[in-house]
């Protein structure tokens, strides 16, 4: 029963067994594939581009309602009905008139002013409406129609959701993964082995890239080919940046998992961690809409830098160079988290 | 010879809980020793000092003449180790399992030569989480031999297992003793002492209360046999019953239990007559009675008054 088969390197069998771990685990799959695309396909149709937008316009019943509606029409991009007077407010709020008009003179608008789809209803029915009643336009401009490729909310989504997705797989293939181990004295067994172990944290990282390149590669190919969202920068440029934010997200998963004891512990743990970053990272819509006040702090957060890199190499072309800020950050969290995490990680 | 493993004076405390207080051991090579006590009887701690996982608060230990504060990493490569509460990654297969752990080991046993033994090679491709219980602990005993240990430390390693299962694993240390192997093993279950150890060791309350061959050990009792019997209850019971018991010749102790009595008896053919005897006099009717052989279980009965599975 000797051995006559050599036995390969345990950072390789290690790595092996982790891989195997995360692809085979449904959950893993899921969350690491099938949802990015879910949401890129959700968040790609309904935020497409309005078809060159038909704005529909309410005027309320009454004396001349009839007429109001007949000059809207004539505009070409409004589209004009009547409602009872009762329903005003139900059909602003619940976007079937971005603006209702009352007959009269002069007429009265009613609108959301925080709305801009209200503010544009109002100057094309005002419009409208003023020269039917007699005002003559100065000139009639000359339109010329751009595209702007990289320029639709999808283009914009999808770095967002690439990084969200870098964050969680990080965190729950290495974090969860490393204390249900401990949580079933796996660990324990391993330690008491001849096992290195730095060739356990080395394997961890090994597998984590491994998987990265599918996880990114399966979202860019899919959102290239469906909605043809750009990766304008250097596919080498996206891999450092996806591999460095893998780096930081591993690092803070390792933290957040050197201690805890059970499943449910982490997963708290985790979800504390992760949740002001999908809030505040600048996945699904701008980290300016925050107040100037905590933008120190949002900028700080490594989702964000790792967010605003990926929209820098996909959208901008920037160069790792152009990045240096993002990924000097990113390296910080990297560099600190795996420092403390590996000075306070037990190992039974 | 020298030693496999050696511990003297060993202590490991938990707080205000003494774990293990103060306990000797000194294994030969090529012996199974048994370790047998009741739940928290200290066998766990006792075993994972020895294997290097906890330290000890006061005492010595040596593995195959060897410390672990100077040779741990010489130590790993030499022992096996099967922990009472390890659970194996569900998603792998036993096969990609065995070979990891082969992988940590400088020398060890092919892979298919370890399922062979376990009996496990119809399950090299399946994954842990599709394997019964019986199974699953051959598979984790193989992770321990993979590495062709000289000590085998094996914690509790057929709790929760039926007959069948438990002799499949009783059968791969066999093997593992046919080699020359050394084996440190927990039980609780008397027979498994009595069928695998060459010696015993009955731990109580983190202390060594007897040591020896389980066959020596019951016979110190002085009575190979147990008579176990119940009164009919409506009859009620005479005034100093057990001193009545114990006074019938060929019977060496008698103790209440849960409902009946136990007699220890050196001699069938005289104590059971006089039993009998004794209840014709009595006027008593026996609701049940039954014999057996005096066993490891009656030798902790008799040093500590409990059960085994008392806990
Ligand atoms: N990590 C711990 N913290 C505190 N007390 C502990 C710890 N581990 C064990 N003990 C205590 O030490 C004593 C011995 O426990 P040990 O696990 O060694 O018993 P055991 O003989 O293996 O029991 P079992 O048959 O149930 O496995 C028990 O009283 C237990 O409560
Ligand atoms: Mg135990």
């Amino acid at each position: 029963m000797a051995d006559a088969r050599r036995s390969r390197h345990p950072v390789v069998e290690l790595t092996l067994a982790r891989f195997r771990i995360l692809i085979r685990e449904p959950e893993a799959f899921f969350w690491a594939f099938v949802f990015p695309i879910l949401m890129t396909v959700a968040l790609g149709i309904a935020f497409r581009a309005a078809p060159a937008g038909i704005v529909p316009v309410a005027v309320v019943q009454g004396a001349h309602a009839a007429h109001l509606v007949a000059v809207l029409e004539r505009e070409p991009s409004v589209d004009a009905f009547t409602i009872g007077r009762a329903e005003v407010y139900i059909t602003l709020r619940d976007g079937r008139a971005h603006l209702v008009v009352e007959p009269g003179t002069p007429p009265v608008y009613r609108y959301d002013p925080t709305r801009p789809e209200n503010r544009l209803a109002r100057l094309l029915a005002d419009g409208a409406l003023q020269r039917a009643a007699g005002r003559s336009d100065l000139w009639a401009a000359r339109d010329e129609p751009v595209a702007t490729p990289g320029g639709r909310y999808v283009d914009w989504l999808v770095p967002g959701l690439l990084g969200m997705n870098i964050m969680s797989t990080g965190m729950w293939g290495i974090g969860f993964s490393v204390v249900m181990q401990r949580s079933r004295k796996l660990l324990k067994r391993l330690v008491a082995t001849p096992m290195r172990r730095s060739h356990y944290l080395i394997a961890l990282v090994a597998a984590r890239l491994a998987f990265l390149v599918l996880e990114v590669g399966v979202l860019v190919v899919f959102a290239r080919f469906f909605f043809g969202v750009p990766v304008e920068g250097s596919l080498g440029a996206l891999a450092a940046v996806s591999v460095l934010g893998a780096m930081a997200f591993g690092g803070i998963s390792l933290l957040t998992a050197s201690r805890a004891r059970t499943a449910e512990g982490v997963s708290g743990i985790m979800n504390v961690v992760q949740a002001p970053m999908w809030i505040c990272s600048g996945v699904f819509f701008a980290t300016s809409n925050f107040p100037d006040a905590v933008q120190p702090i949002i900028q700080a957060l490594p989702l964000t830098a790792l967010i605003d890199a990926l929209r820098g190499v996909m959208l901008n072309g920037d160069t790792l160079a152009v990045l240096r800020g993002e990924l000097g950050l990113l390296g910080g969290w990297t560099a600190a988290s795996f420092a403390v995490a590996l000075r306070i990680f037990s190992w039974r | 010879m020298p030693s496999a493993v050696r511990c003297s004076g060993l202590v490991k405390r938990y707080g205000d809980v003494v774990a293990v207080a103060g306990l000797d051991l000194d294994i030969a090579p090529g012996e199974c020793f048994g370790l047998l006590g009741p739940n928290g009887a200290g066998k766990t701690t006792t075993i994972e000092v020895l294997e290097g996982l906890l330290e000890p608060d006061a005492g010595e230990v040596q593995v195959l003449g060897l410390r672990w504060a100077t040779d741990g990493d010489a130590l790993r490569q030499r022992l096996g180790i099967h922990l009472q509460e390890s659970q194996f990654d569900e998603r792998l297969s036993v096969r990609e399992t065995l070979d990891l752990f082969r992988s940590f080991y400088a020398a060890g046993h092919a892979v298919d030569g370890v399922l062979a033994l376990l009996g496990l090679e119809g399950k090299a491709n399946t994954w842990v989480s599709r394997l019964s219980g019986g199974q699953r602990q051959r598979m984790a005993i193989g992770c321990s031999l993979v590495g062709k240990p000289d000590v085998l430390f094996l914690d509790e390693p057929t709790t929760g297992l039926d007959p069948q299962a438990r002799r499949q694993v009783w059968e791969i240390v066999d093997r593992f003793r046919g080699r020359g192997g050394t084996v440190l093993l927990t039980t609780h279950y008397m027979d498994e002492a009595e069928v695998l150890s060459d010696r015993v060791a009955v731990i109580d309350n983190g202390r060594v209360i007897a040591c020896g061959p389980p066959r020596e050990l019951v016979s110190t009792l002085g009575a190979g046999h147990v008579i176990a019997f119940a009164l009919d209850p409506a009859a009620g019971e005479p005034p100093d019953f057990a001193e009545g018991l114990e006074a019938l010749p060929g019977v060496r102790s008698a103790r209440r239990e849960a409902g009946g009595w136990s007699l220890t008896a050196s001699s069938l053919h005289t104590a059971m007559p006089s039993l009998m005897r004794l209840a014709a006099d009595g006027g008593w009717s026996l609701s049940s009675l039954t014999t057996r052989t005096a066993t490891l279980e009656d030798v902790f009965v008799s040093l500590t008054g409990r059960h085994l599975r008392d806990g």
